[in-house]
């Protein structure tokens, strides 16, 4: 892992405030990058798919389990 | 008010003005309120009983009957009174898919993956009895795969699909006489839910067996229908789930059934316009928002979306505080803490939801205010978390 993904711990929060630290998040990174969300609230694995489409990001997948993986698109 | 007052005044307390819960439980229609009260004086008897007004009772439930038939195109025979629309439909999969010898593979159920609690508990009954459970997908919309519920019917063992008729959370209409079709080449018995139309919609033929709960057509708490097509492989569960509903709730459920069938195409065409308002207007005002389900092909009365960066119960309170009753998915609401299934189902946002539903007491001006006050009350939840 020579160039880490930058990670954001929202473990313990609920929903909405991941998709809101995520919505905050993303634009700060380049374009292409890589953010891995941690998120243990059960509703995060529908809402934030659902905030990358919404928003036209690239929703990679769960590699393990509350860990999200999204890749800004633009 | 003491509970003694509010007996002395037998009316309802509560604020009526903007009530969009319609969905859960519509306020009780006028017919039903004559009904029951007279059913109340003349139907008390128990109608199993041989003495006079035992069969004055047994009249009344006859008649009952009929009424529910008649509105239904069924024939009285198939018809069955249950103590709610859950115990409908516990009894029609109960009757179908009765409890098994342990050295015999139960029978499969099949249902699509957006049916209400009452159908999901029951089929988690029968997983946990050894019966297998075939949960079918459903798109963005929130209509069930068809090709993925013919493959699912057509499959070994299956001994009953479930279908609702149309979503309760997002009012998306399903393709109930292709599911039906379906079935019918299977040989699988097809229950539907059909909890959001009656007294609303027509429900599309082919159906085995239809499932109803009064208190959302305007009939009283306490009643639901079940109707089991002659022939239908199906024997009433002993006992029934839920007990025999008292007969004063069954006649009001039937006269209200009767009416709210009878007003359903003007109710239709006077609320289906009272939700494209509510489609079109919080989109066009609440930034970051998304309206969910069908935008056409969906029930008359009922409308859902979500709300980005929304707490689902601070909206939901903040609401009530200005007088609307509204209903939502989002997992604070829940007892559980989880999504709503169905908002996961479809994959849609599950944070920040509305499910607004409308019913016959329900005019312009109650949804002009509501969609006057959304936009504002949004932000003010936006703005406490600094978004």
């Amino acid at each position: 892992m020579s160039h880490p993904d930058p990670v954001l711990d929202c473990r313990g929060q609920r929903c909405p405030l991941p998709v809101i630290a995520l919505a905050r998040r993303l634009p700060e990174l380049p374009v292409g990058s890589v953010l891995r969300v941690l998120a243990d609230d059960p509703a995060a694995a529908n809402d934030l798919p659902a905030w990358c489409r919404l928003r036209g990001h690239r929703f990679l997948g769960s590699p393990a389990p509350d860990a999200y993986e999204i890749r800004r698109t633009h | 008010m003491s509970y003694r007052q509010w007996v002395g005044s037998a009316e309802f307390t509560g604020n009526l003005a903007s009530y969009f819960d319609a969905a859960t439980a519509a306020p009780l229609h006028p017919v039903a309120r004559q009904a029951l009260t007279a059913a109340l004086a003349d139907g008390w008897a128990d109608p199993a009983k041989l003495y006079a007004p035992a069969r004055r009772a047994r009249q009344l439930k006859q008649a009952a009957t009929e009424a529910v038939a008649a509105a239904l195109r069924v024939r009285p025979d198939e018809v069955w009174f249950t103590a709610s629309g859950t115990a409908a439909v516990q009894a029609a999969i109960a009757g179908v898919l009765p409890a098994q010898r342990p050295d015999v593979a139960p029978p499969a159920l099949v249902h699509s993956a957006i049916e209400h609690s009452a159908v999901l508990h029951t089929a988690q009954r029968h997983r946990l009895a050894g019966g297998e459970v075939v949960p079918v997908p459903v798109d963005r919309l929130g209509r069930v795969d068809l090709a993925a519920w013919r493959a699912a019917v057509a499959g070994p063992g299956v001994g009953l699909a479930a279908l609702l008729s149309a979503s309760h959370e997002v009012g998306t209409r399903q393709p109930v006489a292709e599911a039906a079709v379906a079935c019918a080449a299977a040989g699988v018995p097809l229950l539907v839910d059909a909890a959001q139309s009656l007294g609303r919609a027509p429900v599309p033929d082919g159906w085995s067996m239809l499932a109803g709960s009064a208190r959302k057509w305007g009939g009283p708490p306490g009643a639901g229908v079940l109707v089991v097509r002659t022939g239908v492989g199906w024997s009433p569960p002993e006992p029934l789930p839920g007990g025999e509903p008292g007969l004063p709730v069954v006649v009001a459920a039937a006269a209200a059934l009767r009416a709210a069938t009878g007003e359903a195409a003007a109710e239709a065409a006077r609320l289906a316009p009272l939700v494209d308002r509510i489609r079109a207007t919080v989109a066009a005002t609440v930034p970051d928002v998304e309206v969910v389900g069908d935008p056409v092909d969906r029930l008359p009365h009922l409308v859902t979306f979500s709300c980005l960066y929304v707490d689902g119960e601070a909206l939901l309170h903040a609401l009530d505080r200005r007088g609307f009753a509204v209903s939502s998915g989002s997992s604070c609401t829940s007892s559980t803490l989880r999504p709503s299934h169905v908002l996961t189902a479809m994959g849609v946002l599950s944070h920040g939801n509305v499910r607004v539903s409308l019913h016959r007491g329900t005019t312009s001006d109650q949804v002009d205010r509501f969609l006057a006050e959304l936009p504002g009350l949004v932000a003010e939840l936006r703005a406490e978390v600094a978004w």
